[in-house]
């Protein structure tokens, strides 16, 4: 398979970048048609939420996807699925510093002391923050490209810290959060046998040269 | 049995003025946030994922009217069907009005066992004419912060145990609710919690003026998602210490063990009394929301029956006993 033409890739960028308002879309018209049900707050709560891990697992994917197919143009994506995820997940604080808490201060931070899930989602939130920031070319560029590497493996803890707060707040019934904790490991174990298969043929390599030389 | 046609539009399906319009305040701010975003693309179908009930409405009349009812603005009829917690049908609270639309409450039989002179069975028929039907307007505080104002049909529950006569040693009543994994989805499931719901009061609780069977609301047989054709209501607790769809009540000498104790003894104690300074260990219990408020508003000890009912704990400890 080729790879997507330059012209292509570009002009995908807006249908893309859409879709994926696409739930905030929903969010909104339903907000202005009475169909948010009952408790309105909780499904904007609920729903952001949902979205922020999604967006997460849909990043965390685009190496994997590249890497295991031809289509590696994907990568020219996942600045904007990155800052999607962040977007959702600013949302979701907001609807708890607003709507929740309304902006009570000193509630909020005896929550982030005392309970537990409200600690691990304000984690995953703080972990986005910086990866946010240095998401610009202009970063990459002052950085250097393995230190902003380094610095953006902070996503798979932002992710799990996540999938921890879900798994943390739910009363009974697992399964959704146990949903998202399964492919996050998935994601997770690809990168862990991605990197031993690539220290053995570092190995190797080093064996052969060594072996020419001597 | 008194029922009569329900009129054309009944005044429960209409959402009060006040209710609506401050709902609708909070949801324009929200949503105006939102749009500045979201811009105009939509890709979804289930866009009016439809809150519409379409209720039976079987009516009641000759409803008494009850001093222990409050009043505070009513909760909707469509919220208070459409919003709620039944993990037998779904742990989604939205899910259990469509998927218990066709579950049977006729022929439904309650019996009647343990420190009892003679164990009986009762027809749901005949527990609705054991004392005169009443209409309890009481607020509901659910362990998850949100609460509703519910005008409840039934009879106090003291009636029924009079009725069943145990014997002086009974000193706790327990509950039981129908196991049916054929009607009710989640049963099938063994993830979610330990079937048949079971739930507990000691028998003063049992015996309190403010404890009730609920058989309706809004002046109409009880909807299936709201636990048909009988369910316990207890206003000074959380709302899942009212069991719904009650198809046992056992007397016993030693304190029953209850559903949600079972699963989480720390997070959910045997009394469950609604208390604003014992928070649940995962959430803080001192506010609340009121379906249709945009803000929260403070939690009250025993949701504001204290008055009625603090003397039934007077000497215990409630951040241990909760």
């Amino acid at each position: 398979m080729k790879p997507l033409p330059e012209k292509y890739v570009r002009a995908l960028k807006a249908p893309v970048f859409l879709l994926c308002l696409g739930p905030a879309f929903v969010l909104t018209w339903k907000g202005f048609h009475d169909g948010l049900g009952a408790n309105p707050i909780d499904v904007i709560t609920r729903t952001t939420g949902r979205w922020t891990l999604t967006f997460l697992l849909i990043t965390l994917s685009v190496t994997p996807v590249r890497k295991l197919s031809s289509l590696t143009w994907l990568i020219r994506y996942r600045r904007m699925l990155g800052l999607f995820a962040f977007f959702y997940g600013s949302l979701h604080l907001m609807t708890y510093v607003w709507l929740d808490k309304f902006f009570d201060v000193h509630a909020m931070l005896h929550d982030i002391a005392k309970r537990r899930f409200i600690t691990a989602g304000m984690t995953a939130w703080f972990l986005m923050l910086p990866l946010a920031i240095t998401s610009t070319k202009g970063w990459i560029r002052r950085m250097g490209g393995k230190r902003w590497q380094k610095l953006h493996r902070l996503i798979y803890f932002s992710a799990a810290a996540g999938v921890i707060h879900f798994i943390w707040l739910v009363k009974a019934d697992l399964r959704r959060p146990l949903t998202y904790g399964a492919v996050l490991a998935g994601l997770l174990a690809y990168r862990v046998i991605a990197w031993l298969v690539a220290r053995m043929r570092a190995r190797r390599i080093l064996a052969a040269q060594q072996t020419v030389r001597a | 049995m008194l029922i009569k046609k329900p009129d054309d539009i009944p005044s429960s399906e209409i959402t009060p003025k006040s209710t609506y319009l401050t709902r609708r305040k909070f949801i324009t701010g929200v949503a105006a946030a939102g749009a500045a975003l979201a811009g105009g693309f939509y890709l979804r179908d289930h866009l009016d994922s439809a809150t519409t009930v379409h209720a039976e409405g079987q009516k009641f009349s000759g409803i008494v009217k009850s001093p222990f009812s409050t009043s505070e603005t009513l909760t909707s009829f469509k919220d208070i069907t459409n919003y709620n917690n039944y993990y037998e049908f779904s742990t989604d609270k939205y899910e259990p009005n469509g998927l218990s639309k066709n579950f049977r409450t006729r022929p439904w039989t309650v019996a009647i066992d343990g420190m009892i002179k003679k164990p009986k069975k009762l027809d749901i028929d005949a527990i609705m004419k054991l004392a005169p039907l009443e209409e309890r307007i009481y607020r509901m505080r659910c362990v998850e912060g949100w609460s509703m104002v519910i005008p409840w049909v039934g009879s106090p529950l003291s009636a029924l145990i009079k009725a069943a006569d145990p014997l002086p040693s009974a000193k706790f009543v327990a509950f039981q609710t129908v196991l049916a994994p054929d009607q009710m989805p989640n049963q099938k499931r063994r993830d979610v919690l330990d079937w048949p719901y079971v739930e507990g009061l000691r028998m003063d609780e049992a015996m309190h003026p403010l404890t009730i069977i609920a058989v309706g609301l809004y002046d109409q047989v009880l909807p299936n998602v709201d636990g048909a054709p009988l369910r316990l209501v207890v206003p000074w607790k959380y709302g899942f210490k009212g069991i719904k769809a009650i198809v046992k009540i056992s007397f016993t000498d030693s304190m029953p063990p209850t559903t949600w104790n079972k699963m989480a003894p720390d997070e959910y104690g045997f009394y469950s009394n609604v208390n604003p300074q014992k928070d649940h260990p995962r959430w803080s219990q001192a506010n609340e929301r009121r379906i249709g408020e945009f803000r929260k508003r403070p939690t009250l000890m025993f949701n504001g029956y204290a008055d009625q009912v603090a003397s039934l704990y007077s000497g215990m400890d409630l951040q241990k006993n909760y």
